[in-house]
């Protein structure tokens, strides 16, 4: 009896209804009929684990997966509440297995599974703030890296700031969404239980740093947004400007190009 | 401190949890060590490592591995490997421990520590994984003791397999005295037969948690309760007999304050006291004898 084929029966196993190990023919469980060879050993192994006592490596898996994704999504939790957020994230877990044992890094694909819930659909921003979530993960485990400040971009020589490349900082992620995706995020993450002002249903758009190794968010406009793309893509100081400008030729660029740097969007110059 | 140390004066731990970082880094208590799962850790930076590093400048560390899935059919990942080298260059845990357990399988990690039925081909298996690690972290790893749920058709006595794994990788153990209540009670063996059987001189660790009971009455190895008294009996009967090992108390549910778990905490503290207290005096009463019993070295040589 192989190892392997006792491993590929349990997981077969684990991801099986409880109900067909109650006192039916555990042989429904077996997921392996490719494997024509294997496949006696597998049923062997399938009648082996048929026992109540499976039950509790289920649960510790399944269990294991939500308690996760409830911890990395807290916000979506807090719009949906524990009940509904379990179920979904369950119907998760059971199509999406944790790729590594880190499993700060687990739920990557959760925000369009999210998306495509058709239970939540009457939540038509869920998915967009469980983006930020995931950003805000991303960032709090990204790698270090100094943050480019004003007083450094002031000393480089202005005939060649045109030429500058700004590099995003490891911890930036950044998005522009057609409803007001950041401020439902930030009521319900960091004060759930404030009144807040009504809500101006508008686009916005997100920015999550990490400039003094505290994730930081804060809501961008549609300028800020192009010009953290044009930088993503590599484009020079001119460049993103350019682009800055096409997205919104309205834009107050000096008043958004001094919030991205405060908010510790690039690396700073020395760093590269 | 050095990170030796937990070896060195075998005393107790506790696992860290996050929300105890400030009064984990502040507390002075003598021997104090804090055991984390390093594969909350494996990240590119940010504040987690720096915490971490706080909290080692103060206690030593103790790495406590729960993904490397070590008894199953697949070497461990190398890049799970890779992470936790460089978190052991980093941090210089004072010990490393890992589970004889599987959970990742064909590209995905199930979150439980996964049970293998204990024949030849699983002890190979297991001594090629657990050699490969330590390959690969170029030091010794401590293995620990599965709970049981369920009933497997076993060639080897488990005792014997952790045995010939240490024996053939090289590897230490952990035994983990709540994993054997609750497997005791659960596939029906004798716990102190167990742990009185268990090879003093493998064990490099030892693991003491809380347990529950479910609907069906099976014990489930769920660390979200203090640790029950038949579990501390076990305990003093097992360090009785092999002498103070460094000894954690884990918590991962129900997680109370800092103060209650350094209570619990004090009680394995006062168990390693007598323990080493016993020790040092039964050394000196044989030491005693042979002096009474047998002439002395020189006259020995001497005759």
């Amino acid at each position: 009896m192989s190892v392997a084929t006792y491993q590929r029966a349990f997981a077969a196993a684990l991801r099986a209804d409880e109900r067909e190990f109650g006192g039916g023919d555990p042989a429904c469980a077996a997921g392996d009929r490719e494997h024509e060879a294997g496949k006696e050993t597998h049923l062997a192994w399938s009648r082996v684990l048929a026992q109540a006592a499976l039950a509790v490596h289920r649960n510790n898996v399944m269990v294991g997966c939500i308690d996760a994704l409830a911890a990395n999504f807290p916000t979506v939790v807090r719009l949906v509440g524990d009940a509904f957020f379990r179920d979904m994230a369950a119907e998760f877990a059971r199509a999406n297995l944790p790729a590594r044992p880190s499993l700060f890094d687990y739920g990557a694909e959760f925000a369009d599974f999210v998306a495509g819930f058709e239970p939540a659909a009457a939540l038509p921003y869920l998915a967009d703030v469980a983006r930020v979530d995931r950003w805000w993960l991303e960032a709090h485990v990204a790698a270090d890296a100094d943050v480019l400040t004003g007083a450094a971009l002031a000393a480089v020589d202005p005939a060649s700031l045109d030429d500058v490349q700004l590099r995003l900082h490891p911890a930036v992620r950044f998005g522009w969404f057609e409803q007001p995706i950041h401020t439902i995020w930030r009521r319900n993450r960091t004060a759930p239980d404030a009144i807040a002002d009504e809500l101006d249903w508008r686009a916005e758009g997100a920015l999550v740093t990490r400039p003094c190794d505290d994730v930081a968010t804060g809501k961008i406009n549609r300028a800020a947004a192009a010009f953290l793309a044009a930088c993503a893509d590599g484009a020079t100081l001119a460049a993103a400007t350019v682009r800055a400008l096409e997205s919104d030729p309205q834009a107050d660029l000096a008043a958004t190009f001094a919030q991205l740097v405060g908010a510790g969007a690039f690396t700073a110059l020395e760093d590269r | 401190m050095v990170g030796g140390a937990v070896n060195a004066t075998p005393a107790a731990g506790l696992g860290l949890k996050p929300e105890h970082f400030v009064e984990a880094e502040r507390c002075v208590a003598d021997g104090l060590w804090f055991e984390v799962h390093p594969e909350n850790y494996m990240v590119d930076g940010g504040p987690r490592l720096k915490w971490l590093e706080r909290i080692r400048a103060a206690h030593p560390l103790s790495f406590h591995g729960v993904g490397s899935s070590l008894a199953g059919s697949e070497l461990p990942n190398e890049d799970h490997m890779a992470r936790l080298a460089r978190l052991v260059e980093r941090f210089e845990p004072a010990l490393v421990s890992e589970h004889l357990a599987w959970s990742t399988f064909e590209g995905r990690y199930r979150p439980d520590l996964l049970p293998v039925p204990r024949d030849g081909e699983a002890l190979d298996l297991a001594v090629t994984n657990v050699s490969r690690l330590q390959d690969r972290l170029r030091r010794r790893v401590a293995i620990e003791n599965p709970s049981h749920y369920l009933d497997l058709p076993h060639e080897y006595d488990e005792i014997e397999f952790l045995t010939l794994l240490a024996e053939r990788s090289g590897c230490a153990l952990l035994l983990d005295v709540n994993n054997v209540y609750v497997g005791a009670s659960n596939v029906g063996f004798d716990a102190r037969a167990y742990v009185d059987a268990f090879p003093a001189r493998l064990v490099a660790e030892v693991h003491l948690a809380g347990h529950r009971f479910d609907a069906s009455g099976l014990a489930i190895d769920s660390h979200d309760a203090a640790v029950a008294e038949p579990v501390w009996a076990l305990y003093r009967r097992l360090i009785e007999r092999i002498g103070p090992r460094p000894t954690l108390i884990e918590r991962d549910g129900n997680v109370p304050a800092f103060d209650e778990l350094m209570a619990e905490r004090a009680v394995a503290q006062s168990l390693l006291a007598r323990s080493a207290v016993a020790q040092t005096a039964s050394t000196q009463s044989v030491f005693a004898q042979s002096l009474a019993g047998r002439p002395a070295i020189s006259e020995e040589r001497a005759a």
